[in-house]
């Protein structure tokens, strides 16, 4: 088994959070796991992206190769297509459609979604308002796991550990909410896969 | 997580391997790819336990003096710090392959290829080359760890400093560590010989000696080091020397047959010859493999270069500035390239920003006012921090990004040529580190200039760590000799902004060296400190 993922997004937006839910759930499976995150400069407000391997066999390189990543999981839609040629053919982009404009010449959204909607194997899915409707508005990013988590190879019950494990501290509350952030992103996806069948 | 296993950061990695390996005391300054060792450090519950010395130092150049000092007393210590920042240090580090080292002492530095947070790409395995010290750098996280045990053991056994090279990519990324049984410290032992450390010229002539007559042991160190492997291979046509990361990447090409070609794996320094005459001897071709600067390449080739067979970063088959990766290996490898997307029109790139809220936009636009729309664009002088992003739209206020304290002397050197109005903006963190010492020049001869100190508290562009300049500055700069007149402080906010700009033109008109000081924490840390006591209050 073999896993790459590129998750990408604006500095400050917390993809590292994602990576901790994922790498939690790998090492849950006893996988191996590489994950080259960026630090510094860029953490304010500009493009981040985190490299996540996850393997059974001992991992190399510490970065993805052009054209070889299984997921770009994006937070925020502009970034999802500045990746795209790490993506394999038969990769699947799986992004958060609401924009993040912190910078004057932010194209049209519909031009962005559009070409989004050109990769074969996409989910679009508006993160920010189904974390709203649960309730849970920092949540976005655990609708983005439960969005993927449809199309990885890594069992339910060990990302929803991996929340269990990174939400702890915040008390049960917390944890319960994510949780269900999580199971509504994944329904998303689910549909989201079905109608475009 | 489980057992022993622990999922570290390169960096973090350095941090647990020396702590596990004895280290009495961490010195640093902040810089990025290098911060996560000291904050991890400052974290640690089991350096908290040992009583281990992490504080950060005012810059790179006490930090290696004061490790210098653990080590002169015996003790295991470790002075942290980036690429550039071992430039700041140079003086204590050349010297102290002089004086060696008594208790263990390992300088760790973050090279930063592609310049992802740095003004240059400098290849620090060349200041080792130049040190004439043992170096280390590791291909992945577990050797980073392990190799604190291995370069204290070195450094003890041939009473020298040791150099860790690390690169962003290492640093910056995380994979599992297995930890070992952790050792005690080192109690005070001072060098036996009393004047070692006394590099008077007669003994320097000695120490030099000591230095140059140890380089055999160093080589031989490196071929018997379990970091350097010589992997055979049927296919002779190429040979390939991968250093450090870049390993790694060549790999990431042959995980699933194995590397076909003889492969030398480098990862201790100085480069043990036998093993690369045997590779030269055996293969037809060369590939040398290097994240940063072509170091190995450049020596395998030599000056006359008649030996055509030795390719890398200089012949062409691998870019020669920017980092490694995986598809730049593919190519030199002679495979076909993977097929991948391409990024679609209109996909614009987004650079960082400073920060909404932050007290440099405030300082900035009235800078601008001042200044800039004044005199015309060019009389800025600016230095190393959050603020330089002053020099992007839509401020465009800066004129100069240098090293670490520039700001201040550029400004004198400017005044000195007859630009009026010269000002220099400089962060709080900044100034504590290499502004001091300029603003003295300045004071000496009451140049006419005006210095901004932009104090928000904290060293924010690497995330916030402790300022030294933390409720000291109005004191320095008084100290240093700044008439008190003209050391202004205000609160920059938006409502303050006409108050600041006619500080700025009052200061201007003052002819001798003037300071502003705008003073309003980072939002980044207030906000945290906020959390941190909404948190201790439930």
């Amino acid at each position: 088994m073999r896993l790459d993922i590129i998750l990408a997004g604006v500095g400050g937006q917390g993809i590292l959070s994602i990576a901790t839910v994922l790498g939690y759930a790998a090492l849950e499976s006893r996988l191996q796991l590489k994950q080259a995150e960026v630090h510094g400069m860029s953490q304010r407000g500009g493009e981040v992206q985190s490299h996540l391997r996850i393997s059974d066999r001992p991992i190399y390189s510490d970065l993805i190769p052009a054209g070889s990543a299984d997921m770009i999981l994006s937070v925020e839609p502009m970034e999802s297509l500045r990746y795209l040629p790490f993506l394999s053919p038969e990769g699947w982009l799986v992004t958060n459609t609401t924009p993040f404009r912190n910078i004057d010449n932010y194209p049209e959204l519909d031009h962005v979604i559009g070409e989004v909607k050109q990769v074969p194997h996409h989910v679009a899915i508006d993160a920010d308002a189904i974390a709203r409707e649960h309730n849970n508005a920092r949540g976005m990013n655990m609708v983005m796991v439960g969005a993927a988590s449809l199309f990885l190879p890594l069992e339910l019950e060990r990302l929803k550990e991996g929340i269990g494990y990174i939400f702890a501290r915040k008390g049960k509350d917390v944890v319960e909410r994510n949780l269900a952030t999580l199971e509504a992103g994944r329904s998303f996806a689910e549909e989201y896969r079905a109608a475009a069948r | 997580m489980k057992n022993n296993t622990l999922l570290l950061l390169g960096d973090e990695a350095v941090a647990q391997g020396a702590l596990d390996a004895g280290i009495s005391g961490f010195y640093a300054y902040p810089g990025t790819p290098s911060t996560e060792i000291m904050e991890y450090a400052l974290n640690s519950q089991q350096a908290a336990e040992g009583n281990v010395h992490r504080m950060w130092s005012a810059n790179e150049k006490t930090a290696v003096e004061a490790a210098l000092g653990m080590s002169y007393a015996g003790k295991r210590t470790m002075a942290m710090m980036k690429h550039v920042g071992l430039n700041v240090a140079a003086d204590a580090f050349v010297n102290s392959a002089l004086t060696g080292a008594n208790g263990g002492l390992i300088v760790t530095v973050a090279d930063d290829p592609s310049m992802h947070s740095s003004q240059n790409e400098q290849d620090s395995r060349f200041f080792g080359k130049f040190a004439m010290i043992p170096m280390l750098e590791p291909s992945n996280q577990q050797e980073a760890y392990e190799m604190c045990f291995s370069a204290f053991e070195l450094s003890e056994r041939h009473e020298t400093p040791v150099l860790l090279r690390l690169t962003t990519r290492i640093a910056h990324s995380r994979a599992g560590i297995t930890r070992r049984e952790p050792l005690p410290q080192h109690g005070i032992t001072l060098p036996q010989d009393k004047r070692q450390f006394v590099l008077l010229p007669a003994i320097a002539r000695k120490r030099y000696k000591v230095l140059l007559s140890r380089q055999e042991a160093f080589e031989q160190e490196a071929l018997d080091s379990p970091f350097n492997r010589y992997f055979d291979g049927d296919d002779k046509r190429l040979g390939i020397i991968a250093c450090g990361i870049a390993y790694n990447y060549v790999m990431e090409n042959y995980q699933d047959s194995g590397c076909p070609h003889p492969l030398l794996k480098l990862s201790q320094y100085p480069v043990p010859r036998k093993l690369i005459e045997r590779l030269v001897g055996e293969c037809d071709r060369i590939l040398v493999v290097e994240d940063g600067m072509p170091v190995v390449e450049e020596m395998l080739r030599g000056l006359l270069d008649r030996d055509l067979r030795v390719q890398g970063r200089i012949s062409g088959e691998l870019p020669r500035d920017g980092e490694l990766n995986p598809a730049l290996l593919r190519k030199a490898l002679g495979f076909e390239a993977q097929p991948g997307g391409t990024v679609p029109d209109g996909i614009v790139p987004r650079p960082p920003a400073l920060c909404a809220g932050c007290s440099h936009i405030d300082s900035m636009n009235a800078i601008n006012e001042a200044v800039r729309d004044v005199y015309g664009d060019g009389h800025v002088f600016s230095d190393i921090g959050c603020y330089t992003l002053g020099a992007l739209p839509p401020y465009n206020s800066i004129n100069s990004c240098v090293d670490m304290g520039a700001s201040i002397t550029m400004a004198k050197g400017a005044a000195d040529a007859g630009l009026y109005p010269s000002a220099a903006i400089i962060g709080d963190s900044t100034f504590t580190h290499s502004g001091m010492t300029a603003l003295l020049d300045a004071v000496v001869e009451n140049t006419n200039m005006l210095v901004c100190i932009l104090d928000n508290s904290t060293t924010a562009m690497t995330g916030g760590q402790d300022s030294h300049a933390h409720g000291r500055l109005v004191q320095i700069c008084e100290g240093l000799g700044v008439h008190p007149e003209h050391i202004r402080t205000l609160r920059p906010t938006p409502k303050t902004h006409d108050e600041f700009v006619e500080i700025i033109k009052e200061e201007l008109a003052y002819e001798g060296v003037s300071v502003i000081i705008p003073q309003r924490e980072c939002v980044q840390t207030k906000t945290r400190r906020t959390k941190l006591a909404k948190q201790g209050a439930q």
